[in-house]
């Protein structure tokens, strides 16, 4: 070594021609994709994405929301895809602030899944949309070979009635608002994990999969003014409070000490080199409104999930995070890939 | 309810950093090896709380930021190939080789890439598998190889015959030495790996730092750990001392861990090694010895040529940033067409390389 070396870069220009596995991860990937290639080819225009869309009708404002569930496996700690596709879709009409009317449940089976495990999905299903008083009023079956779906995949669509006056989104987001979690993070992705055996690891944890409407519906009978909220999927935290300060135009700041996090999932994510922040889950929202209510809010939240808490407010232009030790750092979205680090 | 478990109490983090700043007098500069205790210093922001005459620089201890091209390029070679199941470690698989393809687009192009945790797990796909060939590309510094050899060992003991291994192996003491006989080298004290010791012990470095009179400290992962490495390192050099010190003893790692080193030597020998970045460093990579070299994919499968590799880009310094010549920072691709989304070297594209820890890590103008 007589000098430093002209070193032979890898070049990756982008991540190829092709749909990666990370592409459907909720990150930046999952991003890139919607902007770089769904959007503009169903000319569709940029504009804040939301859960859901809102549809202005005679009767009133409409939510209208659709989810795709690919799970593996089918039935895991806490949930199974049955309850994961009415819940998911569920939730994510109450980030509008909407009560769910009615869902559709499409199936897409492989040859050989056991009529046993279907019977029982769907009655999980059927419980869940029960659970959240909603019914499925329509669907549509299909098969395709074995191999060819990951025993079976399910589609939800639903819709909701929106409260007259109500529009909450990214728009009504203000400099100084709070920020607040309706609960501990990362419980469903570390239950997911572990329930693949791939990695081997096992967790006393379930997942989180919970309907949220109920939540919200409370909120909003406090007379609380909502201007934000956003379920927690996959991506976690750090996925949603980007897509929610992007479509603001402004920053936050995140006091990551306060962040509820199960010490299970602290100590999972420590051991694959995983960040908490990203991880997925299936019965959480972050909320944003005014920093006057937000001890309303949190008392509220606390009675539904008492590791509810008030973890940061809007200000600035940068989504930050301030470290235990106070010095603050970008509070960056994972890339949509979980993938295990080496040492 | 808490946060993670290493977000230490603040309490004795600060009673460091006040003894920091109390007790150094002038500019000292440190390298940090490890990857890990990178990502950790600029996580916890630590690089913003050391007083301002103490400089870190990150070093090359990112074991898949330093595999060298030709090997990845191989790896994908085995998994374009119809038989093989090509397992390596997670974030292995995110590192393009001399071209842009890695090993999560070989998958999406139909190769079957499997991600594992442990070298075991690929000895459990080829038994699960015996019309398969299973190959395992096992890269890591000394940490990952005792695991990797149990894996040779394990292989060749019960007749295993469709499981071989990609090799790529890297010792950190030559790199150290490597680093130090650079002609710009600014490095005056090391913060040795904790892991690495535990397997190691602290033998390798008593010659290093005797050799070259510095200190090297052997230090952990929290930032309590980091800091009582630097606060001794700087002792060190404040009093014109130039020692190995153990600042990590709960990890037992002054006499490291005989059986797993005995089990390095039974399976390998120590070779040269191409460093990505760095070059080939004498004695600084391992390589099977007989009679685990059957277990070789480089014999087994026939070699397949490739074409040139592609030079890359010209004004990435990711040789520099890795030889820890430069910051991250410095150079002028960071940020301006290259990020993890789009990195141009590989210290930018692992989760643990030094570029990627910035980006993450740092406010950004």
């Amino acid at each position: 070594m007589d000098t430093p070396l002209e070193f032979p870069c890898p070049i990756s220009p982008d991540d190829g021609p092709a749909v990666l596995l990370g592409h459907g991860g909720g990150g930046l990937l999952s991003q890139q994709l919607l902007e770089r290639v769904i959007l503009p080819a169903l000319g569709t225009g940029g504009g804040v994405l939301l859960d859901a869309a809102t549809l202005s009708s005679e009767a009133g404002q409409l939510a209208f929301s659709t989810d795709g569930h690919v799970v593996r496996p089918l039935e895991f700690p806490g949930g199974d895809i049955g309850a994961l596709a009415v819940i998911g879709t569920v939730n994510d009409l109450a980030m509008l602030g909407a009560t769910p009317l009615a869902l559709s449940l499409g199936l897409i089976l492989e040859e050989g899944l056991s009529l046993d495990t279907l019977g029982r999905l769907l009655r999980s299903a059927a419980a869940a949309a029960a659970r959240c008083g909603v019914a499925i009023v329509t669907g549509d079956t299909k098969v395709v070979e074995r191999g060819k779906a990951d025993g079976l995949f399910m589609t939800t669509a639903g819709i909701g009635r929106i409260p007259p006056g109500l529009a909450i989104g990214p728009a009504a987001i203000r400099s100084g608002d709070a920020i607040l979690v309706s609960g501990d993070l990362g419980r469903h992705g570390v239950a997911i994990l572990a329930a693949r055996q791939e990695l081997g690891f096992s967790t006393p944890l379930v997942s989180d999969l919970a309907p949220l409407h109920g939540s919200v519906q409370a909120l909003l009978d406090a007379g609380l003014e909502l201007h934000a909220l956003r379920d927690l999927t996959r991506g976690g935290l750090a996925a949603a409070l980007h897509e929610l300060c992007r479509g603001a135009g402004l920053g936050g700041l995140v006091h990551e000490p306060v962040v509820p996090i199960h010490p299970a999932v602290a100590a999972a994510c420590e051991l694959l080199g995983l960040d908490p922040l990203t991880m997925a889950n299936e019965g959480r929202f972050v909320l944003v409104l005014p920093a006057p209510q937000a001890p309303t809010a949190l008392e509220l939240l606390r009675q539904e999930n008492p590791s509810a808490a008030i973890i940061g407010r809007i200000e600035g232009q940068a989504l930050l995070l301030e470290t235990a030790l106070g010095v603050r750092r970008p509070l960056e979205p994972g890339r949509g890939e979980m993938l295990p680090r080496i040492c | 309810m808490s946060t993670c478990p290493s977000s230490s109490a603040s309490a004795p983090v600060h009673h460091l950093l006040d003894a920091l700043h109390n007790e150094i007098s002038r500019s000292w500069t440190l390298m940090e090896v490890c990857g890990g205790q990178t990502h950790a210093i600029l996580r916890h922001g630590l690089d913003q709380l050391i007083p301002r005459q103490l400089e870190l620089i990150h070093g090359p201890g990112c074991p898949v930021c330093v595999t060298a091209a030709e090997t990845i390029d191989r790896a994908l070679q085995l998994a374009s190939l119809p038989e093989v199941i090509l397992c390596s470690y997670g974030d292995m698989l995110r590192v393009p080789g001399s071209g842009p393809d890695h090993l999560l687009q070989a998958r999406a192009a139909g190769a079957d890439v499997r991600l594992v945790t442990a070298p075991l797990d690929a000895l459990a796909l080829a038994r699960a598998h015996p019309e398969r060939q299973v190959v395992f590309f096992a890269v890591g510094f000394e940490t990952t190889a005792p695991a990797t050899a149990l894996l040779a060992h394990q292989a060749l003991s019960s007749g295993t015959q469709n499981l071989s291994l990609l090799v790529a192996h890297v010792r950190v003491p030559p790199a150290m030495e490597a680093i130090l006989a650079a002609p710009h080298c600014r490095v005056q004290g090391f913060l040795a790996a904790g892991h690495v010791c535990t397997v190691m012990g602290r033998q390798e470095y008593e010659p290093i730092a005797a050799r070259h009179r510095l200190p090297i400290v052997i230090t952990g992962f929290e930032p309590i750990d980091l800091l009582e490495g630097m606060l001794r390192a700087v002792r060190q050099l404040e009093r014109g001392e130039g020692r190995v010190e153990d600042a990590y003893p709960r990890a037992g790692a002054g006499e490291g861990n005989a059986t797993a080193r005995a089990l390095i030597e039974q399976v390998f020998a120590i070779s040269d090694q191409h460093w990505r970045g760095l070059g080939v460093l004498p004695g600084s990579g391992l390589r099977l010895r007989r009679p685990y070299d059957a277990l070789d994919a480089e014999h087994r499968f026939p070699p397949v040529p490739r074409p040139d590799p592609d030079s890359g880009a010209k004004d990435c310094i990711s040789g520099q940033v890795l030889q820890g010549l430069a910051r991250p920072d410095a150079c002028p691709r960071f940020g301006r067409g290259c990020s993890p989304e789009r990195p141009l070297g590989a210290p930018m594209v692992s989760s643990e390389g030094a570029c990627a820890a910035y980006w993450r890590y740092r406010t950004r103008a």
